[in-house]
């Protein structure tokens, strides 16, 4: 164990001392944050005119929700998107075979190999926006609610990673894959607006094909201290569910990968 | 003239060969353009939709038609650019008696030729879930949709031409590119239809050439009253603006041009 924490030490540290040669992305990550935010807010709020409400959330709630969803689009920039990509081109350049090679687990290897600081800024933005809207939703800050919110986020963010990482490693049959990342990321978008704003048939679809719901829509219901015992549990055996498939995937694909060359 | 038709017929010809290799991807393209339609499924059901005015038909077709509007006024050219700048593949394109950019107006052209199976598609299940939804727009609007689509999607194409011209300065312009994604997202229409926007916010998008990537070919598709003369008016303008700032930044990035390793 200590091992691996040794190791994600180092590849960290050199991941971003690379970014940072990159200054003037700096600038574009910052204002992209500042638009990305404003323009998601500016669509919300065309569903709250005249005191409208949204499949029943009210304006803070619906924030809540949009906050989530801008922290795990902060996650996906950090972390899924910068070392799940990379699986595509390690197998078409058969450059996958140098990692199966080394003395350490491949999935954690290739999930975890490089960071990006750029997530960063969304994900503070995301906290921010919940903070400030969970407030005005009137939510309990009483240490119950934040260990139950934080548990709901932790299981959304595995969630968010076992899908990705199905899409990702799907790449060893399918090689040019990273664009099913992207209806991916699409689709993930759905997750700005809670679920029951849906209607039905797409609300069962986005609950139970694609655990949308699970990903912004219960986590918020935590933090405004609205989460029923039967969608915690439900969310946690679903992340826990999630994570194991994505480790029997991973192992069932190795089996059919058969080198660049041979 | 002849000339001028030979090269376009092979250009063409030859593109949508490439892109029927990549049939795959496409059809991945085309399903991550399927946000219109859960957008559909939000305003249909919220009480802000229902005080739009536009009745239950009238949300479907301007979505539906926002859907396969865009799939004909998506530009990717500083993706497609980018990589051949970096990778010097940009140079033998350099010598032939062709300016470059025709090759990738030409490969536009012929990945949305690829699409139309995948939309016809798309378009048929949506119809199947929502007879109601189904209508034949008349010869004239479908005639004024094509034109208003085609002229939409040449000052999108020219806008990031514009940008994409910055990849002879640096080697992250796709980064800038992400900045117009989010006005887009907010101004297209793509998200809510223009009746949602408050006025102000109204004219500015009909002033941007975000509106007639979706909004205003959709409503003509969908057959909502557009005013045709300010609308030509505003694609003019912005066609005058963007076609000499592309050839002015072209002629200045091919000098400062030196290749891979040169």
């Amino acid at each position: 164990m200590g091992r691996y924490f040794r190791t994600l030490r180092r590849f960290w540290g050199m991941a971003l001392a690379s970014e940072v040669e990159y200054r003037f992305n700096l600038l574009i990550e910052l204002v992209a944050v500042v638009a990305n935010l404003a323009s998601s807010l500016f669509v919300l709020s065309l569903f709250f005119g005249d005191g409208h409400r949204l499949g029943g959330w009210s304006w803070p709630a619906a924030l809540v929700v949009l906050g989530v969803h801008q922290l795990l689009d902060g996650l996906t920039i950090t972390l899924l998107q910068p070392n799940l990509t990379r699986i595509v081109s390690h197998v078409q350049e058969g450059t996958l075979d140098f990692v199966l090679l080394k003395p350490i687990d491949s999935q954690f290897w290739l999930s975890c190999r490089t960071i990006s600081p750029w997530g960063l800024p969304p994900m503070l933005a995301g906290l921010a926006v919940i903070g400030w809207a969970a407030q005005r939703a009137g939510a309990p800050a009483d240490p119950t609610t934040l260990v139950i919110a934080g548990l709901m986020l932790l299981c959304s963010a595995v969630i968010l990673y076992s899908l990705w990482f199905l899409i990702a490693a799907s790449s060893i049959w399918f090689v040019k894959i990273w664009n099913a990342t992207e209806v991916l990321r699409t689709l993930l978008t759905a997750g700005r607006y809670p679920i029951s704003a849906y209607p039905p048939g797409l609300r069962l679809l986005l609950t139970v094909v694609l655990p949308i719901a699970f990903l912004t829509s219960v986590p918020a219901e935590a933090i405004l201290g609205r989460a029923t015992a039967s969608w915690l549990v439900a969310s946690g055996a679903l992340a826990l569910m999630c994570l194991l498939i994505s480790r029997w995937f991973w192992r069932f694909a190795l089996r059919s990968y058969t080198s660049a060359s041979s | 003239m002849r000339r001028g038709l030979r090269i376009a017929r092979v250009l063409l010809s030859t593109q949508y060969a490439l892109m029927l290799e990549y049939r795959a991807e496409i059809a991945l393209w085309s399903l991550s353009g399927v946000v219109p339609l859960l957008m559909l499924g939000l305003w249909s059901q919220s009480e802000a939709g229902q005080a739009l005015g536009l009745g239950a038909t009238g949300l479907s077709r301007y979505f539906l038609a926002a859907f396969v509007v865009r799939q004909f006024t998506v530009v990717w050219v500083i993706h497609a650019f980018e990589e051949d700048a970096l990778q010097g593949r940009l140079s033998p394109l350099l010598l032939q008696p062709l300016q470059p950019l025709w090759r990738y107006v030409a490969a536009h052209l012929a990945e949305q030729l690829t699409r139309l199976p995948f939309l016809a598609a798309i378009v048929a299940v949506v119809m199947l879930v929502h007879p109601q939804a189904a209508w034949w727009p008349s010869p004239g609007a479908l005639l004024l949709t094509a034109l208003f689509t085609w002229l939409g999607f040449a000052v999108n194409f020219l806008l990031q031409t514009s940008i994409t011209m910055l990849c002879f300065w640096s080697e992250r312009a796709s980064a800038l590119d992400r900045l117009l994604f989010f006005p887009y997202l907010a101004l297209s229409g793509l998200l809510a239809p223009l009746e949602a926007f408050p006025p102000g916010v109204r004219s500015l998008a009909l002033a941007t050439p975000f509106a007639y990537q979706v909004a205003i070919p959709a409503r003509l598709l969908a057959g909502e009253p557009v005013a045709i003369g300010p609308a030509l008016a505003v694609l003019g303008a912005w066609l005058a603006l963007l076609l000499p700032l592309c050839l002015i930044l072209w002629r200045a990035g091919v000098r400062r041009y030196g290749a891979m390793g040169a």
